[in-house]
């Protein structure tokens, strides 16, 4: 299941949205949210819609795999999408068996909520599936820059994020390694009643605490030896580069937020 | 006990973008009894078939008998707690696996979990603590506060502990200095012979396999592609060029002593004791013969 | 004046201990290293090795004598001006691997010593081209082989131009294939560059392609010399947990079973040649 699961993750690619710079990614999503709340009628939430999967389109990921690999979120889509439609009670009653009744307002209201949420998971996921998590988080620095000025460790937040990043694998490597050796020993992970449960995750927690503590002693030393001494008098090795490209797609965004506006009722 | 892979295939994280094949069509056999190497470079699909041998993984394509047992793709295997019993596997670093208050407790984590009796669990851990040459005392320390040598020593006693039939060996003396490796392959070599396991052995050392195993098989790319005795496998050097492996030490140096000298040794020369008694006896014949 | 590139006089150091015993981990231990040698540090796990490695690259200071560097005694005022000038390869390849992907990793030291940009991005790719892993530049870690993550971390020291690049037991968690991988490296860079180059280790084989060992044993220095000398002291080396090369453990093998041979061999290559010899004249 958990493998799956492609929220979060990243594919490469070499797509025009793969190209942008993470830092008018990040800055559109965000944008993108607030303007997803103008859209107020049928037209507006097609408009979304559409915009949307032209953004997937652009970004060369297959509908498929995002479809399929969303498939946990689907089930919170679908919960949202039953409670607006079961107790919503406005406009016209469409249909009434026994207890359940469904007003038109709440077919309404499930729809484009259900959209709505559609189309944030979608946007968000986009980012991540295009733009590496080193990206993001040189784009976050850099983004927060400003900051500093207020005593935000903005570089020791950006490193820490980036190594944390750096390790997820490798550590998912290891938990996964340990599991199994544990397995192999008659542990009983993930059946059986709560109480036996909680007793089969020490086994595997306690290893991997006294790994990840040796980890991290070890490349703190490493990083002591190779010079580092904090953010002061550092020098980037990654640059980013913002090109025509990025200024265009927030002319994209002006345009839809302008026609949403048209629509609004 | 038995084992037996028919048309195995394996794929991580199948049916998605990450999508990574790591078995094909792998057919094997692992006789009751034996002791088989599995060879091949790293990402040939040693780790992987090893985690077929008990239920860990299960083949997303093709079946895997194991004893009585059979585990095939897409049916649903229930119950696998047996199996785990009868087969052990000594996994790369096992010392990682370590997590209990004291070396007897970890010991006894395993039999214990296979339900037997704690006096009987607590019996094999002293038992197995002084086969393995640690000193007595070590069983009321914390795993933690051992050298990394020790504590390899304890996570294979707790593997030991379960009494299985068939004990699996991923590169098991992987980072331990020359005298540590070779008195760990010697025990198992020992309990192999006494205990009559069936062993299977995942290395890179091509010396323990010649030394140890009787049958050999190598992996390459995701296939089972050879498998025979050490003596036929170990000499085909041109055949274990293909799969970029390289005969032992030992018959290494055969091949340039016989190419140097023009006489032929016996045997193949598994070993380095093997390697001395062969030359030794071919420079005497040879030069009797003149 | 000072030629040592690195030297050790009477350094002792002791670990605090909770029970009080007091043995220490370095004893008295002298040794000095000149510009363009290869020196191996070998003895048993627990011999003193890895503190001395400490002590080298200032985690540790030492309690009695002093440790130099260039001319410079170590101390924490002299620390980071050494550390710029020297590379080390830990054991665990995963755990010194910082960087997102490969040429990030080996810009981490230069963007810690405020290179520029421009500068920084020439010296990354020079050093990934010394290791042979310009082709990698793009990959993250979780997709290379511990050979090839030792190779980075060399090419993360070269980008520094260190004058002293330590491997401490780099090779030690490697696979055959990766251990070679990262001592053709070494050899290599030596013959084009003639780096300096302690290498820490228990593997005798390594040891053999240096130009001199010094060989630790429970804290002290136990001998000091050229490989095909201090191996002659064969069984004092296996009592010690150490194993020796493959060619001398068999010229061993081979007087035991009756084969008058005069030599120790340090090569199969000799030992064929002799063993050919002495059949010619038998």
């Amino acid at each position: 299941m958990m493998e799956k699961m492609i929220f979060g993750r990243f594919i490469p690619g070499d797509s025009l949205v793969h190209r942008l710079d993470p830092r008018a990614k990040i800055l559109f999503v965000f944008l993108f949210i607030g303007i997803v709340f103008v859209a107020n009628n049928a037209i507006g939430y097609a408009l979304l819609l559409g915009f949307t999967l032209l953004i997937v389109f652009l970004s060369k990921i297959r509908l498929y795999f995002l479809i399929n690999g969303l498939k946990p979120i689907f089930i919170l889509l679908i919960f949202t999408f039953l409670l607006h439609l079961f107790f919503t009670r406005e406009g016209d009653l469409l249909f009434s068996f026994w207890i359940i009744e469904i007003y038109e307002e709440g077919l309404r209201q499930g729809i484009f909520i259900s959209i709505r949420f559609l189309v944030l998971v979608f946007m968000t996921s986009i980012l991540t599936l295009t733009t590496s998590p080193i990206s993001i988080t040189d784009g976050i620095e850099i983004l927060l820059g400003p900051f500093k000025k207020i005593k935000l460790p903005v570089h020791e937040l950006a490193l820490m994020m980036s190594i944390s990043l750096r390790f997820i694998p490798t550590l998912m490597d290891e938990t996964g390694k340990i599991i199994k050796a544990q397995m192999a020993r008659g542990s009983d992970i993930g059946s059986g009643p709560m109480k036996e449960r909680i007793k089969a995750v020490v086994p595997l927690l306690i290893p991997l605490f006294v790994s990840a503590f040796k980890r991290a002693e070890d490349l703190a030393t490493a990083m002591e030896v190779r010079g580092y001494r904090g953010g002061e008098g550092r020098t980037r090795f990654r640059q980013l580069d913002w090109r025509l490209a990025d200024t265009l797609s927030f002319v994209l965004l002006a345009g839809l937020t302008a026609v949403l506006w048209y629509f609004r009722t | 006990m038995e084992i037996l892979l028919e048309g195995v295939g394996y794929s991580y994280a199948e049916d998605t973008p990450f999508e990574k094949r790591a078995l094909t069509d792998v057919d094997l056999h692992i006789p009751s009894g034996s002791y088989t190497a599995i060879i091949g470079h790293t990402g040939s699909g040693k780790s992987t078939i090893l985690q077929h041998l008990n239920a860990l993984l299960k083949p997303t394509e093709g079946v895997v008998t194991i004893g009585d047992r059979k585990i095939e793709a897409g049916v649903k295997a229930k119950d696998l707690r047996k199996i785990r019993r009868q087969v052990g596997i000594v996994f790369q670093f096992p010392e990682q696996q370590l997590f209990d208050e004291t070396v007897l407790k970890d010991i006894m984590f395993g039999p214990l979990n296979f339900g037997v009796p704690a006096e009987e669990a607590e019996r094999r851990a002293r038992e197995l603590v002084v086969q393995l040459g640690l000193p007595e005392d070590v069983l009321e320390k914390s795993p933690f506060d051992l050298s990394g040598g020790q504590m390899r020593r304890v996570a294979i006693a707790g593997v030991l502990a379960m009494e299985p039939e068939v004990l699996v060996l991923d590169e098991p003396t992987a980072g331990l200095d020359p005298r540590g490796r070779q008195e760990i392959m010697d025990l198992f070599h020992e309990l192999h012979l006494t205990k009559k396991l069936t062993t299977i052995l995942v290395t890179h050392s091509m010396e323990d396999a010649a030394r140890y195993a009787d049958r050999v098989a190598i992996m390459h790319k995701g296939r089972c592609v050879v498998t025979g005795e050490p003596a036929a496998i170990f000499s085909n050097e041109e055949q274990l060029g293909d799969y970029s492996l390289q005969p032992p030490r030992s018959v290494q140096f055969q091949r340039d002593f016989e190419k140097r000298t023009g006489l032929l040794l016996d045997s193949v020369s598994l070993t380095e004791e093997a390697l001395a008694k062969n030359i030794a006896a071919a420079l005497s014949k040879g030069s009797d013969d003149r | 004046m000072n030629l040592d590139i690195l030297s050790f006089e009477n350094v002792t150091f002791t670990y605090d201990t909770e029970d009080g015993t007091v043995l220490p981990a370095v004893a008295k231990v002298s040794f000095a290293i000149q510009p363009g040698e290869w020196v191996a540090l070998v003895g048993h796990n627990g011999s003193g090795k890895s503190t001395i490695a400490k002590l080298m690259n200032g985690l540790l200071f030492p309690q009695e004598g002093s440790v130099k560097v260039m001319g410079h005694t170590m101390s924490e005022e002299t620390l980071w001006n050494i550390r710029s000038q020297m590379g080390m390869v830990f054991q665990n390849p995963d755990n010194q691997f910082v960087g997102a992907t490969v040429q990030d990793d080996v810009a981490f030291a230069l963007e810690n010593n405020g290179v520029p940009h421009a500068e920084m991005v020439e010296r990354v790719h020079e050093a990934l081209h010394q290791v042979k892993m310009a082709d990698y530049k793009d990959h993250e870690p979780h997709h290379l082989s511990g050979g090839q993550k030792q190779r980075v971390a060399i090419a993360g020291a070269l980008a520094m131009r260190p004058k002293l690049l330590i491997l401490d037991e780099a090779t030690s968690m490697l696979d055959p294939q990766g251990r070679m991988e990262v001592i053709e490296t070494i050899r290599r860079l030596r013959e084009s560059t003639g780096l300096t180059v302690i290498s820490i280790t228990h593997d005798l084989e390594e040891a053999a392609l240096a130009g001199r060992m010094i060989v630790m044993n429970e804290g002290h220095k136990h001998v000091e010399g050229a490989p095909k000398d201090v191996f002659k002291r064969g069984d004092e080396l296996t009592g010690m947990g150490l194993d020796l090369p493959f060619a001398m453990r068999m010229t061993h093998l081979l007087q035991e079973a009756g084969v008058g041979l005069q030599e120790e061999h340090m090569t199969e290559d000799k030992l064929v040649d002799e063993l050919w010899k002495y059949y010619s004249k038998a």
